[in-house]
């Protein structure tokens, strides 16, 4: 017994020096920093000042739709000759819608979101001291600086960034011909994608690895909270779906550098055939969107999973259909490897084709609709806390109510022949992937701030920031739905010259007024969260009052995460308001054998494991 | 309740750890899986653009065929190498990680003729897609054979610094992971290579 306790001694020592260790100088410490909850910070602050940039593209683009005689010399200054007159460059329109779509798709809603709260929220809710492998981690994150500086850079460029939209279908993106930023603009739209797929991938490979082999004592995957079932399932997904747009690129760069013919086949340029011969443009397409499908889902599960552990917290209620959600979640990964046909009804693919990728298309909205459902029946008369947190995660779940709804309609192979890039896709895509994403994304920033920073937002100014967002984001793309299905057509740079359209200027003036409001939102939003980096209030260390392990931690976790031991886990996460206990919430650390008074008959087994022996030697859990 | 009691209550109900493997060896078959997905996204597009007809019809060198010969039997010497480890023969682990590498190197050179073979019969890099697709899939297995004769000379200068034994197995038997499987690989694509052409 002596012994057992001086082991215990030399063990928390030993821990203790484990962390003491990490802790070096400013370059390793901010910079190169191998600390996962740094490099979620580092996603984080890269992800957003993306966001201000894509964001900004979509005013500039916007005002060019809502108000097209408006005199634009005052831009002169940040975007030079690309205001003619007064007047915006076709071209650089078409290049800041795809630089928008880029960088939101990727740059924020991928890296910025699952690579924040992924590397924030997996070792910490699962109980580990770091990744798998904190070295390929930090790798993830520069991999990614590095395509941003790619990215960044190609906005400068004399001839313009990447213009062909963000699915740089070819032959526009293979020629350098075909406009001006098919030159050198989308050759390092492809170097920073190649390097963006190589941060992805090093990020998810890791996540995964971490979830199965680093959970702590008790962690079974039935006792994992939601966000990490999400962040596991997207990695899986990303990890299966992302060497094939590496692929794809990989041909294009060939095609565009060394003159092969997979994309490319009898082009005449001025009356003069060019030497591709052979090559098929839909095969890029096919490609594409192979990616491109499970993408969106890659964008939006953690948003989802996010939204989970927030609404259960907020709700003071146990999450309904904890199953049904892990279910679903795998439904959807397992689905939406076979639906990506969908974006390609109108490219004259056999009629049959189109309608088994209908079939399969409309049944993915079975899970999606089970997850709304569950969000809905948790906060059913639950004890609703109305933090900015639980405002964004039930934003989430309106707006993706509000575009899965038209995604049924446009998975129908006959309707998307009139509704196929029109502005109805626009408005569906927004709604359910970028919008309801970016409510996730701010869901986990404003209840987990105290958890990134150690101090709290300003709870009026979130307020401010949802509802700016919430009836900005509404009143921009709602409207967008009735241009669709008059046939407005997307990613044109001026629709006055068409007589269909002339009704349409005050609708688009509505939508850029709207959607200059709502990114006012986001510059108060902005203010708030680099104040509060360091003037916030400081953080209680349970804000929330929540289940999860994270907030068994100190208010700035050093590098190992907890001090002494890791707690071990003895119930799954969402024991809220259960009948009998004292306090509306059971933290998973506190065992059931103390909790007598509020354990389900069906715990009594457990209750027995924990106080006797261990009988056959088996495991508690799994 | 005596205090020994107490710290065995304490003990048991401490939960048992969840299963867990080496994250290492974890991290290498999930590297493994992505970049099959990659030559499987590579050899589909091939199959779709193949369905599409204006076909060129792509005989494979026969330096192939040795070249698949060379990556089998360097297979055989990397396994014989992680045998001789576990036995702690360290003359013989030398002998046979080395002769992995060279076989390796042979194959990369003999990869690089049978792309010359191709060029003799008027098949090129640019061209009629059928023939890109063969460079693009050996090249880009070669670039990948490249990162495992990398490895396999760290491996062998970790034999040098005594570094691997039979107590300590990891890396010389996630080296032959990787061997085993691009090996695996290049006789995957080959054979596919000769069915659809
Ligand atoms: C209820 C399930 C859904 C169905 C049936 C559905 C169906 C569709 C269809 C058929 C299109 C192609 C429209 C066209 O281009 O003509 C489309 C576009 C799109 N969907 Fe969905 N969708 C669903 C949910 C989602 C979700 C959950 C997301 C993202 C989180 C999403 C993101 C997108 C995006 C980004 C596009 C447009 C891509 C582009 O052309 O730029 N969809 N959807
Ligand atoms: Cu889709």
């Amino acid at each position: 017994m002596e012994a057992n306790t001086e082991q215990a001694v030399a063990h928390a020592h030993d821990v203790h020096h484990d962390h003491e260790h990490h802790e070096g100088n400013f370059i390793t410490t901010y910079v190169f920093s191998q600390d996962h909850k740094m490099i979620a910070r580092q996603f984080l602050i890269t992800g957003l000042l993306w966001a201000l940039i894509g964001g900004g593209l979509s005013i500039v683009f916007r005002l060019q739709l809502g108000f097209p005689e408006m005199d634009m010399s005052f831009l002169e200054p940040f975007f030079g000759k690309w205001i003619v007159d007064g007047k915006m460059d076709p071209e650089f329109y078409l290049a800041a819608v795809t630089m928008h779509g880029t960088i939101m798709v990727f740059f924020l809603l991928t890296a910025g979101l699952s690579g924040t709260f992924s590397n924030l929220l997996i070792p910490l809710q699962i109980g580990a001291r770091d990744m798998a492998s904190p070295f390929l981690n930090m790798l993830s994150y520069w991999a990614f600086f590095l395509s941003s500086v790619f990215m960044f850079i190609s906005l400068f460029l004399e001839t313009g960034p990447a213009s062909g939209g963000w699915v740089i279908y070819p032959p526009l993106s293979a020629l350098p011909q075909a406009m001006s930023g098919s030159g050198l603009g989308m050759t390092l739209w492809l170097i920073a994608m190649a390097l963006f797929i190589a941060s992805v991938l090093l990020g998810g490979i890791n996540y995964i690895s971490t979830v199965i082999n680093m959970r702590t004592r008790g962690m079974s995957f039935g006792r994992m909270p939601l966000t990490i079932w999400a962040f596991f399932i997207t990695a899986i997904i990303a990890l299966l779906s992302f060497p094939v747009l590496f692929a794809a690129a990989l041909l294009l760069i060939f095609d565009r550098s060394f003159g092969t013919s997979f994309f490319l086949s009898d082009i005449y340029i001025g009356g003069e055939a060019l030497q591709h011969v052979g090559g098929s443009p839909l095969l890029f397409q096919h490609l594409f969107w192979f990616l491109g499908h499970p993408e969106v889902y890659i964008i939006i599960l953690p948003a989802l999973g996010l939204a989970s552990e927030v609404i259960a917290t907020n709700s003071r209620k146990p999450i309904f259909g904890y199953k049904a959600m892990i279910g679903s979640m795998l439904a959807i990964a397992l689905l939406s490897f076979i639906v990506w046909a969908h974006h390609m009804f109108v490219t004259g693919m056999n009629p049959f084709l189109g309608s088994v990728f209908m079939l399969l298309t409309l049944i993915i909205a079975i899970p999606s609709a089970v997850k709304a459902f569950n969000y809905i029946t948790t906060l059913w008369k639950g004890n609703i806390v109305f933090t900015p947190g639980m405002l964004f995660a039930i934003g989430l779940v309106s707006l993706f109510i509000s575009g899965g709804v038209t995604g049924i309609i446009l998975g129908n192979s006959a309707l998307d022949i009139q509704l196929h890039d029109t502005y109805y896709v626009v408005a569906h895509f927004h709604l359910v992937m970028g919008a309801s994403a970016f409510f996730g994304m701010m869901a986990g920033v404003y209840h987990w701030f105290p958890k990134l920073f150690g101090r709290m937002l300003d709870e009026r100014l979130g307020y401010i920031h949802f509802w700016m967002t919430f009836i900005g984001v509404y009143l921009v793309f709602f409207p967008m739905h009735y241009l669709g299905i008059s046939g407005f057509p997307r990613r044109y740079y001026s629709f006055t010259n068409f007589d269909a359209f002339q009704g349409y200027v005050e609708l688009n003036e509505f939508i850029s007024l709207a959607a200059i409001m709502a990114f006012i939102g986001q510059l108060i939003f902005g203010f708030n969260f680099f104040y509060s980096m360091f003037r916030g209030r400081l953080a209680p260390k349970n804000p929330w009052r929540s289940n999860t392990i994270e907030w068994t931690t100190e208010r700035f976790p050093g590098h190992g995460n907890w001090k002494g031991e890791i707690p071990a886990v003895y119930r799954w996460p969402y024991d809220y308001s259960k009948p009998g206990a004292a306090e509306d919430f059971i933290p998973q650390t506190t065992p059931l054998s103390e909790t007598p008074e509020s354990n389900l008959p069906e715990e009594q087994e457990q209750v027995d494991r924990e106080k006797g022996a261990p009988a056959d030697g088996e495991a508690i859990n799994l | 309740m005596t205090g020994q009691e107490q710290l065995l209550m304490q003990n048991y109900q401490a939960p048992r750890r969840p299963l867990s493997m080496n994250p290492r060896k974890f991290i290498l078959w999930l590297f493994i899986v992505s970049i099959s997905m990659l030559f499987a996204a590579l050899t589909s597009a091939y199959m779709v653009r193949k369905s599409e007809g204006n076909w060129l019809n792509v005989e494979m060198p026969t330096l192939f065929w040795i070249s698949s010969a060379i990556i089998l039997i360097s297979s055989l010497t990397m396994h014989l190498a992680v045998r001789s480890a576990g036995k702690d023969d360290f003359s013989k682990l030398k002998t046979w990680i080395s002769l992995t590498l060279v076989l390796g190197l042979g194959f990369l050179i003999t990869q690089y003729m049978g792309w010359s073979e191709l060029v003799t019969s008027n098949v090129y890099f640019v061209g009629n897609p059928a023939g890109s697709f063969v460079y693009v899939f050996s090249g880009l297995h070669g670039l990948h054979i490249v990162s495992g004769i990398v490895f396999l000379a760290i491996i062998f200068y970790l034999v040098l610094a005594q570094k691997v034994h039979s107590k300590n197995m990891n890396s010389v038997q996630m080296c032959a992971t990787f061997w085993h499987f691009l090996d695996g690989l290049w006789l995957y694509l080959f054979t596919f290579l000769l069915l659809n052409h």
